[in-house]
């Protein structure tokens, strides 16, 4: 366990200190946000019924954009190699690296949600809900996300590869927060939503790690 | 570190690239307080035989043994008692060599105190470089905070890929007494070498001979 906490706090220190790129995600999340008034024009009935599906849809594409970078730099300067040294299994180290990287790039997108739920008009009693969605479902595009940049690490054109790979699998994510927030916004029932976003987490926090750690494997030979 | 119990052994091991096989039938043995410099051409396998003896590669064939016990049947024993240095310094350049020896030792599963930080990295001449972002370390600096990781956390088995890389006549003499002093606690070592550094009495094993 000390092992988790020393990769979680080293990943936390590194992005401290280099503050842009974590900046990068959540700045790419709110300013794709508000392009969506300029496009459709301000019509409150218009942004209100696309709120959800745009606010889901960019936290997912900004949480893509930092996964390239999750392995990429520990794979280059050797640190990937003394993680696989570790006697700590590698699939508790990468555990720990996702629960940074959602610290780093998913907690800011929860923060900054209200924010452009406010902008695109989303009726007040859905806010808990996005928030609460938010909290259950990006933790999963974190540990979806984790399986992609291990696999795509070898490749050439990372970025591009991890897109194709990991979108589709966020789509049960992207369809049940929606749902949940939509429920809200309309006064039904949005437990059974909730419920199914807290059972793709349930289901991703350990097949995500194992995974994932198979592909770093992979990776190192 | 027990002193007499540090043995590393191999049998027939044998080393494949992709396609290509690298090295076929290698024997080795390493003694309580032994060296084994491996030697050879670019491209021989030097690097590759030291990621198999960590772990790092799955051999194709034989069997990498401690103390005649195979390694693989207890990974994780086996990467607990060794360190291995790359080619690769593993800095990260925001982070100071104190704090990545700090984070290393833990990775390893050990709280270290600051004072055998300081002393790790004293013996490299690093002391005054401790709390400096590695992004401003030169490249010999970098080389001496990663070697610094022998020191500041022990192991008895030491794989060492090309350790003089970048490194000055006065860093070259610090490893060698590092070096020493690992050996006379009985520890092992296996470093891929193209000579420039004061081994002592040790075996040599060449790679890549015969093609």
């Amino acid at each position: 366990m000390s092992a988790l906490a020393a990769i979680l706090r080293r990943d936390l220190r590194l992005a401290w200190r280099s503050p842009g790129d974590s900046a990068t995600v959540v700045l790419f999340f709110v300013l794709t946000v508000v392009l969506f008034p300029f496009g459709v024009g301000p019509a409150a009935e218009i942004l209100a019924r696309i709120a959800t599906g745009v606010i889901w849809v960019m936290a997912l594409l900004a949480s893509l954009l930092s996964l390239d970078r999750l392995f990429r730099e520990d794979s280059e300067d050797g640190s990937l190699d003394l993680l696989a040294l570790s006697p700590a299994p590698l699939e508790l180290l990468v555990l720990g690296k996702v629960l940074a990287h959602w610290l780093i790039t998913g907690v800011p997108l929860i923060v900054a949600s209200p924010l452009l739920a406010l902008l695109m008009q989303l009726p007040a009693e859905a806010y808990p809900t996005l928030l609460l969605a938010l909290l259950l479902g990006t933790p999963t595009l974190s540990l979806i996300g984790a399986i992609g940049a291990g696999l795509t690490l070898g490749a050439r054109r990372g970025g591009v590869l991890i897109a194709l790979l990991v979108l589709p699998l966020y789509i049960p994510v992207l369809i049940f927060g929606v749902a949940a927030v939509d429920a809200a916004a309309s006064g039904l029932a949005v437990r059974p939503h909730l419920l199914l976003l807290g059972g793709l987490l349930a289901l991703f926090l350990p097949v995500s790690p194992v995974a994932t750690a198979a592909a770093l494997r992979q990776a190192l030979e | 570190m027990d002193a007499s119990t540090a043995r590393l052994s191999a049998r027939s091991l044998t080393c494949d690239r992709g396609e290509r096989r690298v090295f076929a039938q290698v024997d080795l043995e390493v003694r309580p307080g032994g060296v084994l410099a491996v030697v050879g051409p670019n491209g021989a396998g030097k690097s590759s035989l030291l990621r198999l003896l960590a772990g790092l590669l799955p051999p194709a064939g034989g069997v990498i043994a401690w103390n005649g016990q195979a390694v693989a049947d207890e990974p994780e024993v086996h990467r607990a008692r060794l360190h291995y240095i790359g080619h690769l310094d593993a800095l990260k350049p925001t982070l100071t060599p104190a704090e990545m020896l700090a984070f290393h030792a833990a990775l390893r599963g050990q709280q270290i105190a600051a004072s055998a930080i300081a002393t790790a990295l004293e013996t490299f001449g690093l002391a005054r470089f401790a709390d400096l972002p590695a992004r401003f370390l030169s490249q010999g600096q970098r080389r001496r905070a990663a070697l610094a990781r022998l020191i500041a956390s022990p192991a008895p088995l030491w794989l060492l890929d090309e350790p003089t890389l970048a490194l000055d006549a006065d860093s070259v003499a610090r490893l060698a007494a590092v070096l020493a002093r690992h050996r006379e606690a009985g520890g092992v070592a296996v470093i891929a070498t193209h000579g420039g550094l004061e081994l002592g009495a040790h075996e040599t094993l060449t790679l890549g001979a015969g093609r």
